[in-house]
């Protein structure tokens, strides 16, 4: 009765050959989840079925949207990237040094936004007062952190490398280690949330939460990449993400910050 | 594996965008910020209470949910006020808002109940449309956000004209008009599918 990873391995296969079919009849490449991925339960009765209703921003240059809030100084303090350092202890774990760029569709540098992660700790272990897994709490991690882009686009954080956990999908399924991240872009139409995985990580055939991007170019760029030169020596390893936002922006032109 | 340049090189498709992934069930002490929805400066005149439940399609309220509003001041100017959610660099705790400054964005956390409350200042219009607050929708479950609109009841006229309202089929347009309970109150429910499934935008 209880649904088996076999059971969501088949839906997965079936929503990726569907896919494949797709785009083999010349429908578009797909770079964001269907909403309605259904392997992913908790979509079920949380998508809309209703198609949107489109918005051509050219018309319209002066609507909110392609504005969006602004961050400053006083938003962020110096410690907020360095999950490392919120508690009196070192944290257990892995230390990594995570960083890339926040870019715009054209691959320009999205400067002075806000991003913001947030993870499990390197037993898997949420510090979320809902969290049902059983794997030790580390009283010297919370698993939050934030920043500002500077000006060429650049974040970067230091934390623990998050272990992978258990989740209640379907019986034995677990979640590859990731970091949640939050960013703002320029415009409120760039908004995105979604999570950085790890390279080579054995679980990513089984997870229907990453596999609800079917194009598997659009998986790959949500893994970072093991790279030497951001390691830190004696310290931590280095992992390499840049972050593409998606949706019109204008605001390119009076970009001066 | 970070590979993101270029299929096609020819301008605008150059590079292609990150994937959305959901916001999943543990963002809630990472994500809210206190006085997230409190964007009006204290007892600024033009304030408005907007609030209202997230529902599912069988009509259960969502305990996890996440919405976030930006609008433009009442003279229709854009915010561009820093300190939506000030850090203390002696506690490493949030300040919050300073209570004078309009940032024009807030951010909230339904509650047990599904409920979400925010005190803003009454949008001004911009451009030839009718007032509103955008709305953005995050939630577990929901693989990518959805956008929507907050437009206030008052100005028919207004609304008949605005360009967005008048695509929207007429019986679903009233999903994103708020309903008036007090003067300066209004409920807009967030439906995310099934009957009176709210309209959701997509910017193009
Ligand atoms: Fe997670």
């Amino acid at each position: 009765m209880a649904l088996t990873q076999h059971d969501i391995d088949k839906e997965i296969a079936a929503e990726r050959d569907a896919y494949e079919q797709r785009v083999a009849g010349g429908a578009p490449v797909e770079h964001h989840p269907d909403r309605g991925y259904a392997p992913y339960r908790s979509s079920v009765l949380r998508h809309p079925k209703r198609p949107p209703v489109g918005i051509d921003v050219t018309k319209d240059p002066e609507l909110v949207e392609l504005s969006s809030p602004a961050w400053g100084e006083r938003d962020i303090t110096e410690l907020d990237n360095d999950l490392t350092r919120q508690h009196r202890g070192e944290p257990v774990g892995e230390r990594i040094t995570v960083e890339g760029r926040l870019l715009d569709r054209e691959g320009r540098p999205v400067r002075g936004q806000l991003v913001e992660i947030w993870q499990a700790n390197s037993a898997g272990r949420y510090a979320h007062q809902r969290e049902q897994h059983d794997a030790p709490l580390d009283p010297n991690f919370t698993g939050a952190g934030r920043t500002l882009t500077d000006d060429h686009g650049f974040y970067r954080f230091t934390t623990i490398q998050p272990g992978p956990y258990p989740w209640r999908n379907h019986t034995n399924a677990w979640r590859p280690a990731h970091i949640h991240f939050s960013v703002f872009g320029r415009s409120f139409t760039q908004r995105l949330v979604t999570q950085m995985y790890f390279p080579n990580d054995p679980l990513f055939p089984y997870d229907p939460i990453l596999h609800a991007v079917t194009d598997q170019a659009a998986r790959d760029r949500l893994v970072a990449a093991y790279d030497h030169n951001l390691s830190v020596p004696e310290f931590s390893l280095g992992y390499r993400w840049d972050i593409v936002l998606d949706g019109p922006s204008a605001t390119w032109m009076e970009e001066g910050r | 594996m970070t590979d993101i340049a270029t299929t096609d090189t020819h301008g605008a498709e150059a590079v292609l965008p990150t994937p959305s992934q959901t916001v999943g069930p543990f963002y809630g002490y990472a994500l809210p910020i206190p006085d997230g929805g409190n964007i009006a400066p204290v007892g600024h005149p033009d304030t408005v209470t907007v609030h209202g439940h997230v529902y599912d399609g069988e009509g259960n309220p969502l305990p996890d949910a996440l919405v976030e509003l930006w609008g433009a001041a009442p003279d229709g100017s854009v915010p561009t006020a820093t300190g939506s959610m000030r850090r203390d660099p002696a506690s490493g705790g949030f300040v919050g808002r300073n209570g004078l400054e309009f940032t024009g964005w807030g951010r909230i956390q339904t509650d047990a109940d599904g409920h979400w409350v925010a005190r803003t200042l009454r949008p001004g219009a911009r451009g030839g449309g009718a007032p509103y607050l955008a709305v953005c929708v995050f939630a577990r479950g929901l693989l990518m956000h959805l956008f929507t609109r907050i437009y206030l009841p008052g100005d028919d006229a207004a609304l008949a004209a605005d360009p967005v309202l008048s695509q929207v089929e007429e019986g679903r347009r009233s999903t994103l008009v708020a309903e008036e309970q007090a003067p300066a109150t209004y409920r807009f429910d967030i439906r995310l599918q099934g009957e009176n499934e709210t309209v959701f935008l997509e910017y193009q």
